[in-house]
């Protein structure tokens, strides 16, 4: 028997003058690798400031809307703009002044498998800050001992297990205090305990350092843990977002599916 | 048949449109080159990899080349040719054309593989996408200090490959071919031409160019995963070669037709 699920239409996430907005705008991005139609059309609002937490299953283009962010991937259609300015109209030079205020931590970590872990936690500040080499050496051990990994620094990226990769990962993306920390599932991975004092560590981020945070994760306890709003995506758009008691109480049936772990539903098993 | 006419078609659509991107590499590395300093202890790593790694290669390849090419030249020249003539054959095949070729081809294949894994898995494990973020620009602090540790080192190789080589097909002429010592270096001076060796090292200084630039381009562009590396390492190889040997023969042209021909 097929159920019919009365599914509400997408929210409304534009603003009339993307120009003037503070955070991130995203407005109409489409993009296909291939014949395979990854986003189509979506809209998102980041807000300055906030933790936003895009939920969605595997596959669906999650990693795909936060490369699009810092232009590590350009939309077939569809414009992005970080604080008032459009990326895809940047110069190579304005990009990499805009980048250096992103933090990106990637799914699969993405260490420079040749530097050991101090280094490349410190290689942005070599680069960028003009540092003497202890100064930033104790910095990326500060960073570093912030996610945990104490004892570690001088290991190479082959010798530490995945959640100790996605670890000195997160401690390089934070190194250099970015206003934006994108979040590729930073929990996957981890024992839960680790998981949380993760979770801990971005809200910290937030409160202390007012970091807006986007965060892509599987995990609802860590995402009803960390966030000021959520968003879920599926099938190419962004089809719900809201509070974390608007999450918890909506009857949006694909939310419901997603966030109680059901097979049966609208976005179905497979 | 029009399958066929459209497949050659695409090859070479798809052969153009990658020169075009090659080029556009060559010259965001001739836009970076004046961070070269910044990058000296890049640069000198991967000098260290050229020369240092493939000194065992390099060897075994020029002795046995000098051999073979005093062992051909011998029957070549049978009573035909007064055996005066040997050291000057042997040198001038070896500065000339076997030398820089065979290096580009042997120590070349070698680089152009270990630039195109390296850099193909830093892609597709997204180091490379990382480095974006970061706003440490890849083709600085990857394709600059590769690039001219290639286009500097290839011909030091060539250079001692060419000294190698000579020495081996001396000591088999000696040995084996009952050619005296004498006579043998005699030869060597025989129509000697400082334009030969500059002839070979112009030769060897774009064929690193070639070997480097192969190996980098398809490094960054692949996609996919092991399989794709895999893939990637096998097309720079490939197309490496062809076009060592394609720019040979411009180069010879170029060099000994128009402007060693006085
Ligand atoms: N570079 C790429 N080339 C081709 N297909 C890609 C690429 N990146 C992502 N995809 C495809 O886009 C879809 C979404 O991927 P992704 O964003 O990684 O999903 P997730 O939501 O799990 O993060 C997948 O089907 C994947 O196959
Ligand atoms: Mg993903």
């Amino acid at each position: 028997m097929k159920v019919e699920y009365n599914i509400p239409p997408p929210p409304d996430q534009k603003v009339a003058d993307p120009t003037a907005f503070s955070g991130i705008v995203i407005e109409g991005v489409s993009k296909s690798f291939g014949p395979k139609q990854v986003l189509t059309e979506t809209d998102l609002l980041i807000n300055k400031g906030e933790t936003l937490v895009v939920i969605g299953r595997s596959g669906e283009g999650k990693s795909v809307l936060l490369k699009h962010i810092v232009r590590l991937l350009e939309p077939d259609a569809g414009r992005i703009w970080v604080e008032g300015e459009e990326i895809s109209e940047m110069e190579m030079s304005e990009l990499m002044e805009m980048r250096k205020k992103f933090g990106f931590l990637f799914q699969g970590a993405a260490l420079f498998d040749s530097m050991n872990v101090c280094k490349n936690v410190g290689l942005m500040l070599e680069e960028h800050s003009g540092w003497s080499m202890d100064k930033i050496k104790d910095r990326a051990c500060e960073c570093l001992a912030l996610v945990g990994l104490t004892d570690s620094d001088d290991k190479l990226p082959s010798e530490l297990s995945g959640g100790m990769k996605k670890r000195a990962a997160l401690a390089r993306a934070i190194v250099m205090e970015p206003e934006y920390i994108l979040y590729d599932e930073p929990t996957t991975g981890l024992d839960p305990i680790t998981g949380d004092a993760i979770n801990d560590l971005i809200i910290k981020l937030q409160k202390e350092l007012g970091v807006t945070s986007i965060i892509v994760t599987h995990d609802m306890a860590s995402a009803f843990k960390v966030a000021d709003r959520m968003a879920m995506l599926s099938r190419g758009k962004i089809v719900f977002t809201g509070t974390v008691d608007e999450v918890r109480n909506t009857d949006h049936p694909m939310v419901r599916q997603f966030i109680e772990g059901n097979s049966q539903g609208p976005l179905g098993a497979f | 048949m029009e399958r066929f006419f459209a497949k050659i078609g695409n090859y070479v659509i798809a052969g153009l449109s990658n020169a075009g991107h090659g080029t556009m590499l060559l010259r965001a590395i001739f836009r970076e080159t004046p961070h070269i300093w910044k990058m000296r202890r890049e640069v000198l790593v991967q000098m260290h990899v050229v020369l240092i790694g493939s000194m065992p290669l390099v060897i075994v390849t020029s002795v046995f080349v000098g051999a073979v090419t005093a062992v051909q030249a011998v029957y070549q020249m049978q009573a035909l040719v007064p055996m005066k003539f040997l050291g000057v054959m042997i040198s001038k095949t070896v500065f000339i054309e076997l030398g820089p070729v065979l290096m580009a081809l042997v120590v070349g294949s070698r680089l152009c593989a270990f630039y195109a894994a390296e850099l193909g898995t830093m892609k597709v494990t997204e180091q490379l996408d990382a480095m974006n973020i970061m706003a440490i620009d890849p083709v600085r602090y990857l394709a600059m200090p590769r690039f001219w540790a290639s286009v500097l080192m290839i011909p030091v190789v060539t250079i001692f490959a060419d000294a190698v080589a000579v020495f081996g097909g001396y000591t088999i002429s000696v040995m084996t071919l009952d050619i005296s010592s004498g006579v043998f270096i005699e030869g060597l001076q025989l129509f000697y031409k400082h334009s030969d060796i500059l002839g070979g090292l112009i030769k060897s200084v774009v064929f690193g160019g070639i070997i480097a630039l192969s190996g980098i381009f398809n490094g960054f562009h692949t996609q996919g995963g092991a399989e794709g590396v895999g893939h990637s390492t096998m097309t720079a190889v490939v197309a490496s070669c062809l076009s060592v040997l394609v720019a040979d023969y411009f180069l010879a042209i170029i060099l000994f037709q128009i402007i060693f021909q006085k």
